[in-house]
């Protein structure tokens, strides 16, 4: 189709708008992380004397590489674990009639309702119980109470749009409802597990609570955690120019997973099989 | 036959996650309803006695506990709403082709990929009344003429929380509605087309309903981490009562005053409220839980 | 595996080498990552090389209300996790229960060189919960320069103060300078806030919201007129904004130049003098001034102390070791390095301490007359009581109600608490 000039430039424009939207906070991070001391309080749009101290200071002040390792760790782990649950459980909740599937789907909803702040003491009582305490799969294993009914739904969601026809074939050729899931509905659900993957994979890394709570040494905490805790030189000090830099190092590697992943959630590969 | 062994492998399919969540959720939220029958407190928990409903008789009569539900549903409402409509329109930017649009794309992640502790303080940052950019930028287009106290004044604060919550959770939206996009077969806009169909018309009549699942499931779980709020309100604004969201209410409770029971009872209430909500939701927009015919 | 049966081995073998033990770890929560740890953490080594034991430390939040949180967490797990713990003033009262009593341990003359006020702050039903490590109190920060500019004396009164800042505020807006604001202070409903208003009521001699004796005594005519003066403020004096600052929100105004006077921690004294700093060299300190006439110039005090953990497994170690941070030769390098004020009266006399923080020698007046947050009389419900004054105050403040039906109904929320037996 062909457009028009003003259309192409009114279309250019709402994408730098957008643009400018979601990465002006992150430009004004970026910014704020090269200044330190006094420059800290100037408002201008880059900083005269860039400090890039800032940066290797992060590493200097905490273990902050062991930080994005477990991090990584965790959220990769919780990711793995909801998927892996969920692929199962939404196959049988999506395709399968049975009596108290409604029932069920509500009350994976239901868990997503309890503020995390209300769970926390009995978790805590739980992580403990099961000797996990500041050890990373305390982590993986509270972080399923959200990650775990979100990739379910969604899931379901997605599988319940893949047609009947293939399924048919298979059950027609004599299949078990796991061959069913493995052969046939996993290789067409790519975009939305990717899609899912990600936004439980975000999730996870950015949970705080949890990670503060379950953990207490330096070497087992998450990186949320690990910026909250970068003080100076007093008790009341933050130091604004270092915290930025570590957001910044963390934002980066999502970022690239996000660029790497997104040809996957741009494939589009249900199209041919839906057709065919 | 064939059906009930296809229910018992679908019960089989689904034992682990039930077994999981009976550990991971079932334990701690049984564990609070526990505590809000009680008069457990932070700071000796060995004199914890029994009190039936007493908490909640208290939670009840307390107009604090009612003007943070309304300052909650406030902001759950707008903001969920002003993030589907941007949703709803950076997917649809997204969906069509450009060049740059894979760079676009990871931009409009990088929001929700920053930790909301983070994130909450860069804006704090940004806010600040004395040498925010946010006031600087304004005072000089001449939008206002004096600073404004963001976070601080109870009038602007909930619109900085909106304004915040909305631009760290619009990708959120965006991925899940472009996710669903991406699945719609090519031929209805081909066929659309040669029609003659105007773009809009397009949008409402054959974009809009086709995915519907999707995004009602999108709103839903917005909607329903919108209700649970926390971190925004706690770390942008001044902890004053004007400002002060319901698990703001709990937490409060809970670690301020260190009453675990009161605590327990206005989060179990949360809980109650947010389910009836969805109950509603659920009804009213004829969201199938179970599938038309399969 | 084989590393841990390799363990057991080296272990057996040294234990079978008998004679000493091998030294035991004591870990000890003391600050948070960045200088304020390692300011503990240089001391701590110091005191492991000297008896031949490891020191562990565990970084804990900036949040002090955080910091409690997760205490409270290990205490009511009982955990052996952490020995030692820094613990603010005004937490004694609420986890004595969990500490061990220090008084047996330590001998009459090393308690009697600490400041009084504070070591009776930290004695809880007779029982010494920690050591004193080192103190702060609020004071008032002011710009010598703009003082002298508009021919200014230093203020004698809070009403005094109010006057001079929005004079000088008004004045330098209409020079082109329209960030400037008067004054600066913590108006967050948090303990910051608690603090503030205790040193305004203090000052026109309104009490201490809660007595020695348990009586509530914050709803008299001199404690409302002080929170109706500060709350006039807000908005004149004061910008709005102040209803949302903590101590670096304040400090981030008066360091950029763009306020005339700031209350605060002594803290801000090392930051203002930076070699960076935009305001060397210009900046004085002083106690906050009285109400007025029949008013007393006050400060509330800060500080932190620590404590020994009763779930311990280590505990004479980790006695040891905090007898060492609290002595005198640890908080004298502290002092000299870090600008931490001592605990131990004799320093503020000690000529290399006051080469390094010249104005420290004035501070000792301020933690003699101080005013102490009710937490030793309140105990458990410390927080409680905080968290009501905080409110009640906030409220003031940000114009939504009156001092005195505010300060009324505070008074009757104390009075249930105190007639439940809670102290």
């Amino acid at each position: 189709m062909r457009r028009s000039v003003l259309q192409r430039a009114l279309f250019g424009a709402v994408v730098a708008l957008i643009a400018l939207y979601t990465l002006f906070p992150f430009y004004w991070a970026v910014v704020t992380s090269l200044k330190t001391g006094s420059a800290l309080f100037e408002v201008e749009p880059w900083p005269r004397a860039p400090a890039w101290r800032n940066y290797p200071q992060v590493f200097e002040q905490q273990p902050f590489f062991t930080s994005i390792l477990n991090s990584v760790l965790v959220a990769t782990s919780t990711v793995a674990v909801s998927l892996f649950l969920s692929v199962t459980a939404s196959y049988a909740l999506a395709r399968v009639r049975f009596r108290g599937r409604a029932p069920l789907l509500l009350m994976f909803l239901g868990v997503s309702m309890f503020p995390q702040i209300a769970v926390l003491s009995g978790m805590f009582e739980l992580i403990r119980w099961l000797g996990l305490y500041n050890r990373f799969p305390s982590m993986t294993v509270s972080y399923l109470i959200f990650t775990l009914p979100f990739t379910v739904w969604v899931l379901t969601t997605f599988m319940r749009e893949l047609p009947k026809e293939l399924e048919e074939a298979a059950v027609m050729d004599g299949a078990t409802p796991w061959t069913i899931v493995t052969r046939v509905f996993l290789p067409l659900m790519g975009p939305s597990l990717v899609t899912t993957g990600l936004l439980a994979f975000i999730a996870a890394w950015n949970e705080f609570l949890f990670a503060l709570t379950f953990t207490l040494t330096s070497e087992e905490r998450t990186v949320p955690v690990a910026i909250s805790l970068i003080g100076g030189g007093s008790a009341f000090e933050l130091p604004w120019g270092v915290i930025m830099a570590a957001s910044v190092i963390v934002t980066v590697p999502l970022i690239a997973l996000v660029l790497a992943f997104q040809r996957r959630i741009v494939s589009g590969l249900t199209a041919g099989a839906v057709k065919g | 036959m064939d059906a009930r062994r296809r229910a018992r492998s679908a019960w089989l399919f689904l034992a682990p996650s039930l077994a999981v969540l009976a550990l991971v959720a079932g334990w701690p939220l049984l564990r609070t309803f526990w505590f809000s029958l009680t008069d457990a407190d932070l700071g000796g928990m060995e004199e914890t006695r029994f009190v039936g409903l007493e908490n909640y008789r208290e939670l009840f009569s307390d107009w604090l506990w009612w003007l943070s539900v309304w300052t909650t549903f406030r902001f759950a409402i707008i903001s969920v709403l002003l993030e589907t409509a941007l949703g709803l329109g950076i997917a649809m930017v997204l969906h069509a082709r450009f060049a740059g649009r894979g760079v676009l794309r990871a931009a409009v992640l990088i929001p929700w990929a920053i930790p909301t502790v983070v994130s909450a303080r860069m804006w704090g940052w940004m806010f600040n009344d004395v040498y925010g950019v946010v006031n600087e930028i304004l005072l000089k287009l001449g939008i206002i003429q004096d600073a404004l106290a963001w976070t601080a004044d109870p009038r602007l604060a909930l619109p900085a929380v909106i304004a915040v919550d909305v631009w760290k959770t619009t990708p959120f939206m965006t991925l899940l509605i472009l996710a669903a996009l991406q699945t719609l077969p090519d031929d209805v806009y081909e066929a659309a087309q040669i029609d003659g169909a105007r773009p809009l018309r397009v949008f409402f009549r054959i974009t809009l309903p086709l995915i519907r699942g999707p995004l009602m499931v999108a709103v839903i779980f917005r909607m329903l981490d919108a209700l649970r709020v926390f971190d925004v309100f706690y770390v942008l604004t001044s902890n004053s009562n004007e400002t002060l969201p319901m698990a703001g209410y709990a937490r409060r409770k809970m670690f301020e005053l260190q009453e675990l029971g009161a605590g327990a009872a206005a989060a179990s209430t949360l809980f109650a409220i947010i389910a009836l909500f969805t109950a509603v939701y659920l009804v009213a927009a004829r969201v199938r839980v179970e599938p038309e015919a399969t | 595996m084989k590393r841990a049966l390799l363990a057991c081995i080296a272990g057996a073998a040294l234990a079978a080498a008998g004679g000493a033990s091998a030294g035991v770890e004591v870990v000890i929560a003391c600050g948070s990552q960045g200088d304020d740890q390692s300011a503990c953490q240089a001391g701590a080594e110091a005191w492991a090389k000297s008896t031949g034991n490891t020191v562990r430390l565990v970084a804990v939040p900036t949040d002090s209300s955080q910091q409690l949180t997760q205490y409270q967490q290990l205490f009511a797990a009982r955990s052996s996790d952490v020995d030692v713990f820094r613990l603010d003033i005004v937490w004694p009262g609420m986890v004595a229960g969990h500490m061990v009593d220090l008084r047996p341990h330590v001998t009459d003359e090393e308690l009697g060189r600490h400041f009084a006020p504070i070591v009776k702050a930290l004695t809880v039903d007779g029982k010494l919960v920690a050591l004193p490590w080192f103190t702060d109190a609020g004071l008032l920060y002011y710009r010598k320069d703009l003082l002298e500019k508009y021919g200014l004396n230093r203020p004698l009164s809070w009403p005094d103060l109010a006057e001079a800042a929005k004079a000088i505020q008004d004045r330098e807006r209409a020079a082109g300078n329209r960030r400037m604001v008067g004054f600066v202070f913590q108006g967050k409903a948090y303990e910051g806030l608690t603090c503030n208003a205790l040193e305004w009521i203090d000052a026109f001699n309104g009490g201490t919201v809660v007595a020695d004796d348990g009586t509530v005594t914050v709803d008299n005519p001199r404690a409302v007129a002080a929170i109706d003066f500060a709350a006039s403020l807000v908005g004149n004096a004061a910008p709005m904004g102040v209803l949302n600052y903590d101590e670096e929100a304040s400090r981030g105004a008066f360091q950029s130049g763009n306020a005339v006077f700031m209350r605060n921690w002594p803290y801000a004294w090392a930051k203002a003098q930076a070699a960076d700093s935009l305001i060397k060299d210009k900046v004085g300190v002083m106690s906050l001034p009285p109400g007025g006439p029949g008013g007393k110039s006050t400060g509330t005090l800060g500080g932190w102390n620590l404590g020994v953990s009763r779930y311990s497994t280590k505990q004479e170690a980790a006695i040891s070791l905090v007898k060492y941070l609290t002595g005198p030769e640890e908080q004298k390098r502290r002092a000299i390095a870090y600008a931490a004020n001592p605990t131990i009266r004799s320093l503020y006399q000690d000529p290399d301490v006051l080469k390094a923080n010249p104005f420290m020698g004035r501070l000792e007046e301020t933690f003699l007359n101080g005013v102490a947050r009710p937490s030793k009389k309140t105990g458990r419900m410390y927080n409680r009581v905080s968290a009501e004054l905080q409110t009640a105050v906030h409220g003031v403040l940000a114009g939504s109600e009156k001092a005195g039906p505010m300060l009324h109904a505070l008074a009757g929320k104390l009075e249930k608490m105190r007639r439940a037996g809670k102290w």
